[in-house]
């Protein structure tokens, strides 16, 4: 195995990339299918003031805003099933608290060093052993789980009552699958930074749904898109001297439009 | 195979109240479907056919009174995982979802692979004969977005069947269809009910229909009737007539209609 403690910050950086956006990829595809893709931006935003919470405290950023956008995430759940708010009123009422609490944070920690920038938009260079390690546990972690739980995950996306009454174990799977988006969020803003991380939940299943016809081939287009994308847009960052975070969202941006001028063409043969 | 016996009681609701945000849905619903039979549903829109359906199927709980499947809870029943065959008002919430029908109907014994272990043959070819017997075999690789509604019915009722359950759960099955493929429909529910030794219930709001096909007719308006059996040998238009004004006059009047109608 590679020593993850001797890599060069480049390396790291290309690394993490593929990790996290492996991980992107394949959750992307159940973000779509249940389409979930605001809730990913709730969570991912709300993150923020988790991570400035972090900064006031002087703790790992990690924790904090795992912490924050797991309540965030069960939050909007327990409204959506127990209150009659509507899903996304509670979605928009919660990440724009949780960013409001950041930025008071922020202001009482006085941190002005901290790299307020980076988080917002990623810094994948920045990315130093430990975060890669944190990387490396949450993708086994999530993968892991969602190979467990693929054929469970799959029916309660397509239905979610008759999920239930063939006695899948719904509410604990709808949970699961919150924790298991606000983890890869946590990793994700490493990449792409909080306000990007929507897209690459969102656009590498999007992208899928365009050129698959097959839940299986959906996956794995998904997936490759999404490394692809990291890879490549970190590649040509490098290149032309661009923020990375942002030619990655760009790449996959391009590549939706593309494939959605090309799909009447795929899908009537 | 013993025939199921027939005085087991498939679904028994004891006293039943339901009520959302302080409107009551359904009032003191008793009822008791004996096993083997072939039950329809009938009520306006807003009644809360709908809702006595997720009672007996466990996803609402009722605020008052207890509902048994075969004895059993229906929120424990499910993790059977093959006893209940549920046909949802609309299944189909993304038709962009990217499953073939073999893939839906394969769903359906999900619940008795249980967790972590795959579908196998036997599966794939008990999907398969399922798909069959809805006379669909040949659009099993067909993505389910891509057929037609009444091929999709077909496909979800298989679904259904693919549990291999001893109750099919069908709300509206014939909803949005043409009124030929929907008499073919409820033609083959009981052909297969037969072949089975299925109960099954079915939601309607065509009462001619359920007229003309079903053994039982509950009528519900927050309060429920039950007609047992159904005017033999009348046909449409009374029937539905008389339900109708069943609707009309005895709405308010908690009763229990137990003979029928032209007693």
């Amino acid at each position: 195995m590679i020593d993850l403690f001797t890599l060069g910050f480049l390396q790291r950086a290309l690394v993490a990339g593929i990790l996290v956006s492996l991980l992107c990829g394949v959750l992307s595809t159940f973000v779509v299918l249940r389409r979930m893709a605001f809730i990913g931006v709730g969570i991912s935003h709300s993150a923020f003031g988790g991570v400035a919470l972090g900064f006031l405290l002087g703790v790992d950023p990690l924790w904090t805003g795992i912490g924050f956008a797991l309540m965030v995430a069960l939050l909007i759940e327990y409204a959506q099933t127990r209150t009659t708010v509507e899903e996304d009123t509670a979605i928009g009422i919660f990440f724009a608290a949780s960013m409001a609490l950041g930025l008071v944070f922020l202001h009482l920690s006085r941190a002005y060093n901290v790299d307020v920038f980076g988080f917002l938009f990623g810094n994948i260079l920045a990315i130093g052993a430990q975060q890669l390690w944190q990387i490396l546990v949450v993708t086994v972690g999530v993968l892991a789980v969602i190979l467990a739980f693929f054929k469970e995950l799959v029916f309660l996306s397509f239905d979610e009552e008759m999920a239930w009454v063939s006695g899948v174990p719904v509410k604990a799977l709808r949970y699961l699958f919150l924790v298991i988006m606000a983890l890869v969020v946590i990793v994700t803003i490493y990449l792409v930074g909080i306000i990007l991380v929507s897209a690459l939940l969102v656009i590498p299943g999007a992208i899928a749904q365009n050129l698959a016809r097959q839940l299986k081939t959906m996956v794995w287009v998904s997936t490759g898109v999404a490394v692809g994308s990291a890879v490549g847009g970190l590649m040509l960052s490098y290149a032309i001297d661009f923020p990375s975070g942002a030619t990655i969202v760009l790449v996959l941006a391009v590549l939706y439009l593309l494939t959605s001028g090309l799909r009447p063409w795929l899908h009537h043969r | 195979m013993t025939a199921p016996e027939i005085s087991e009681a498939a679904v028994k609701l004891e006293g039943v109240w339901v009520s959302f945000n302080g409107v009551t849905i359904l009032e003191d619903v008793s009822l008791t479907i004996e096993a083997g039979r072939y039950v329809g549903i009938l009520g306006p829109n807003g009644a809360g056919k709908s809702t006595l359906l997720k009672v007996i199927l466990g996803l609402i709980r009722p605020q008052r009174g207890e509902a048994r499947v075969f004895g059993e809870p229906p929120e424990k029943l499910r993790h059977h995982g093959n006893v209940v065959g549920y046909l949802p008002q609309r299944p189909l919430g993304n038709p962009r979802f990217p499953v073939t029908a073999l893939d839906v109907v394969l769903m359906g014994r999900y619940g008795r692979i249980g967790l972590f272990k795959r579908p196998r043959r036997e599966d794939r070819e008990m999907a398969r004969r399922r798909l069959e017997d809805l006379g669909i075999s040949h659009l099993a690789d067909r993505l389910i977005g891509d057929l037609s509604g009444g091929e999709q019915q077909r496909v979800f009722i298989a679904r259904a069947l693919g549990v291999e359950p001893r109750i099919l759960v069908l709300d509206e099955p014939t909803v949005s269809l043409d009124v030929c493929v929907q008499d073919d429909i409820f033609e083959m529910i009981n052909t297969l009910r037969e072949k089975l030794h299925l109960t099954v219930l079915i939601v309607s709001h065509d009462i001619g229909a359920v007229a003309r096909h079903m053994d039982d007719v509950v009528c519900i308006n927050r309060r429920i009737h039950v007609h047992q059996p159904p005017p033999i040998g009348r046909l449409g238009l009374e029937s539905t007539f008389g339900c109708a004004v069943e609707y009309l006059f005895h709405g308010e009047i908690p009763h229990r209609v137990v003979k029928s109608r032209d007693d």
